[in-house]
């Protein structure tokens, strides 16, 4: 079903003429997020400036019967901004003002197109720190961010997006503008409401300001390198470190496969025969740091790291790094279609599951690269395969499942930080339980009874 | 041939004839998009390179005809300066991508219109085809210059014609050949035979950089053979949807330069040479095309490879001279050249290198696209003076001749008392002993 004329008309009457694109071009570049094989052209895009806009385009959307799907700059991994049936994409990146960085109460107050980066640019001119770190953080919204609840690599010390967000302005599916939170730490006046929206995936409501909380910026930090010949080894040593009370800002790993392609693609010196990789980051005051490093090179050696590289400079640090953040670029570059995951588990089953998931790759004949984060048990297994390969489709499906499946046994779950979406609707009841999803959806009805607002996604 | 501006639609178009892994290769992930100049300006996803693989792989796959206004509008909307390619984490090819996919625009002749098939006609097949064409224009340019004929005129000129007036660069008062002969020895044992390639516009307008090019080469050890038979690399061609044109001129250059006695192919021009390092892509069917691919050097790279010989003292001077270094986009993006320009220039006695914010930001030259989005790349040009003044800098160095002519440009306009050169002219004064 196509959007009535009038329908047409009046959506340029909210956001203006040149803010209403609808061409068969436009509808190709707003047909897909940065999801592998999902794509669908919506009706129309509209750019909003304003919470107002927005709630007129809502409002509108219940009138004449059609979905909203908000939008920033389309990094999403799970389908979240992949259109449905008869929807309009509303994007958000105009949108992108820094409105203050207030020192005093350590934080900062953003539009929802800023962009994630934007943010801790800004707040290091003030000596001050935003910690979240997703992957596409240099073009990624802090709109979406929150809508998704994005993690990153600095997870395991500093936490997810959720840990930051202070307040919220959010237009309801139904158009009525609410606001929530305030920039005082203790803020306990009924429901906690802005975390309904918090993770939302878009399905509740449209961000429209944030309050975000800023911490002081680390002054040292250190990193080491350490590599092993058996993935349980480096998952002792993961386990050593937070046993010996170190919470390190980053502690990533690579396995086998990913060690390969990036030495491939990187040259950087990594041994061929290697089973494990793990990236170790301390940050803090530089005595602290000084002396957490040196005791995670300890406990290192002894689960028989069998070579350790110690950043002597920050351009050292940045090479030692560089082997973790080429990781997805080294891998993208092996076949024509990357399926990136993130099934996760609690950090103590870290081992078996990526031993599961090689396994896996074996039975089903597939190429999987694992790396990600191993201080909090976040996977990224990625599938390296060819999408006009129908039948290796189908295998890379069977594998996905047994690997859901398995993080579920393990007591994880199957998205981390990527969201449901429309990738993993199907998993969702199994591992959430039949009455947590009945009182999602109870929320969604009551929140938008028309079902305009990005519909489809999470669940049916 | 690629005289006729169109063709028949039954024909399967070209982007269908590209291997389809090379526009599947795009994963949609968008980190291409903050680095994408316009992106930025207009904040829309079909003008990003990602927007565009998505509407060139929708031609592939007959979801959307290649005449279509807006495909072909953002086809050249597109700078081509492939800042993209350097953010891709899949290794997407974009340089290729818009080639053909220019070329598919041109066949379906979706941009033809009566003045732009004349213009077309005369810079792209006629103008540029031959050097000899080229130079007897920039004689009759330097004329003009020189008596101030048309500036005398100008006024009575529409107000298109002014702006392409402003944005002209000088002419040389002697071109490539008057300056360097056939082959020139070092004094000094030789180490290295090299060629070198005099470019088009660097030949008419800044011969003087080939010459300095020329220098630096024999300053460290290079024999230098400059055929006299070369023609242009075809990137302007390659870059404009003439893909076969550019085929004839890169299989012309491959029957000229004698390949099996050469070191290198020197370059001094980022255009040409991140264009004739992809000849194996635009030939591959030419096996010469590959070993030629390797040969192609760019005049940083080559220096940076054989080690450059040490330069003496300047003679003392009260400050040094500030230099800051713009990345031509085809060095930085099409060559992944860029430190060792840096390099080059601090290894200059003397010489103080200010690093320019967004160094690796197109100024908005990027080959004729000044002459054909003139609002864009003013834009550009703009964002990038405001950085040089910040520097406060005396020299601007950038290795092609797009860059130096625009930023020129840039300082005129802006009232910026600037010089603008190639980074291998400050080299040659200092082996000369003039800096």
């Amino acid at each position: 079903m196509s959007l009535s004329p009038d329908t047409m008309r009046r959506l340029a009457g909210i956001v203006g003429t040149p803010n209403l694109q609808y061409s068969p071009e436009e509808r190709i570049a707003y047909s897909y997020d940065a999801t592998a094989m999902l794509g669908r052209q919506p009706e129309a895009i509209v750019f909003v400036e304003s919470a107002q806009q927005i709630s007129e385009v809502l409002k509108l959307a219940n009138a004449d019967g059609f979905g909203v799907v908000p939008r920033g700059s389309g990094t999403n991994l799970s389908g979240g901004t992949v259109p449905g049936e008869s929807c309009v994409v509303l994007v958000t990146v105009k949108m992108n003002r820094i409105l203050e960085i207030d020192s005093r109460n350590l934080t900062a107050l953003v539009q929802p197109g800023v962009l994630t980066a934007k943010i801790d640019e800004e707040a290091a001119k003030h000596g001050l720190f935003y910690p979240p770190d997703p992957g596409s953080m240099r073009i990624s919204t802090i709109g979406g961010n929150v809508a998704e609840n994005s993690g990153g690599l600095r997870g395991l010390k500093y936490g997810v997006t959720r840990d930051y967000v202070l307040g919220l302005e959010v237009v309801l599916p139904t158009g009525e503008i609410l606001r929530c939170g305030t920039k005082c730490v203790k803020d306990v006046a009924g429901y906690s409401v802005k975390d309904l929206f918090i993770g939302s995936e878009g399905t509740l409501g449209v961000v429209t300001e944030i309050l975000l909380k800023l911490v002081p910026r680390p002054v040292a930090r250190k990193t080491v390198l350490a590599t092993y010949d058996s993935m349980t080894d480096a998952a002792e040593t993961v386990s050593a470190i937070i046993a010996a009370k170190i919470i390190p800002c980053t502690l990533e790993f690579l396995d086998r496969t990913t060690i390969r392609c990036v030495e491939e693609y990187a040259k950087i010196g990594l041994p061929l025969d290697a089973e494990a990789i793990l990236l170790m980051e301390t940050d803090g005051h530089a005595a602290v740091v000084e002396e957490e490093a040196a005791r995670m090179i300890d406990l290192a050696k002894r689960h028989h790291a069998r070579n350790l590289r110690i950043a002597k400079d920050l351009a050292e640090a940045e090479q030692l790094t560089t082997a973790r953040r080429s990781a997805f670029s080294a891998l993208a570059r092996v076949a024509p279609t990357t399926i990136l995951e993130d099934a996760t588990v609690p950090r103590s089953e870290l081992a078996t599951m990526i031993a599961f998931i090689q396994q896996a790759a074996a039975k089903y004949k597939l190429k999987i690269g694992t790396f990600g984060h191993f201080g909090d048990g976040n996977l990224h297994p990625t599938f390296l395969c060819d999408e006009r390969n129908k039948e290796e489709i189908e295998r890379v499906h069977a594998a996905f499942r047994e690997i859901f499946e398995k993080a579920i046994a393990l007591g994880g779950t199957i998205t981390g930080e990527h969201g449901v979406g429309l990738a993993k609707k199907e998993f969702l009841e199994q591992f959430a339980g039949k009455t947590s999803l009945d009182l999602m959806r109870a929320l969604k009805r009551t929140l938008d009874p028309n079902h305009v607002l990005n519909p489809g996604k999470i669940f049916d | 041939m690629s005289s006729t501006p169109a063709k028949s639609s039954t024909e399967p178009g070209l982007l269908r004839q590209l291997d389809y892994s090379v526009l599947q290769q795009c994963i949609h992930c968008g980190m291409c998009l903050p680095t994408c100049p316009t992106y930025d300006v207009t904040k829309h996803e079909t003008s990003s390179p990602r927007g565009r693989i998505a509407l060139m792989r929708a031609v592939a796959d007959g979801k959307l005809t290649p005449n279509s206004a807006q495909f072909a509008d953002e086809m050249y909307f597109c700078l081509g300066c492939l800042a993209c390619e350097t953010a891709c984490p899949a290794g997407v090819n974009y340089a290729e991508m818009i080639e053909f996919a220019r070329a598919e625009v041109e066949l379906s002749g979706a941009k033809a219109g009566a003045k732009r098939n004349l213009i077309r006609a005369v810079a792209l097949r006629w103008l540029f085809a031959k050097p000899g064409r080229l130079r007897f224009v920039a004689r009759l340019m330097r004329m003009d210059q020189r008596t101030g004929l048309s500036a005398a005129l100008s006024r009575l000129f529409p107000k298109r014609l002014r702006d392409l007036r402003a944005i002209q660069p000088r002419i040389a008062g002697k071109f490539s050949f008057d300056l360097i002969r056939e082959t020139e020895s070092p004094t000094t044992p030789r180490r290295h035979r090299v060629a070198l390639l005099t470019g088009c516009v660097q030949d008419v307008a800044y011969a003087s950089v080939n010459r300095d090019t020329v220098d630096v080469l024999l300053a460290n050890g290079c024999e230098v053979v400059t055929p006299r038979a070369q023609g242009c690399c075809g990137s302007l061609m390659g870059h404009n949807g003439e893909l076969e044109l550019a085929r004839r001129l890169a299989r012309q250059n491959l029957d000229v330069f004698p390949l099996e006695n050469l070191d290198a192919i020197i370059v001094n021009s980022a255009g040409c040479g991140s264009f004739m390092k992809r000849y194996g892509h635009l030939l591959p069917d030419d096996p010469r095309a590959k070993v030629w691919d390797k040969t192609v050097c760019d005049i940083h790279e080559w220096l940076a490879k054989i080690g450059p010989q040490p330069l003496r003292p300047s003679s003392p001077r009260p400050h040094p001279l500030k230099v800051t270094y713009h990345e031509a986009c085809h060095l930085v993006h099409g060559q992944r050249i860029s430190q060792q320009p840096r390099e080059m220039l601090r290894a200059i006695p003397g010489v103080e290198l200010v690093e320019l914010p967004e160094a690796a930001w197109c100024c908005g030259s990027a080959g004729i696209y000044n002459i054909t989005q003139p609002e864009m790349s003013m834009a550009l040009l703009e964002r990038k003076m405001k950085h040089i003044a910040a520097t406060g800098v005396a020299v601007v160095a950038t290795g092609n001749p797009g860059c130096i002519g625009q930023i020129r440009c840039g300082a005129q306009k802006f009232g910026l008392k600037i010089e603008v050169v190639h980074p291998v002219t400050l080299l040659a004064k200092a082996y000369r002993g003039e800096l």
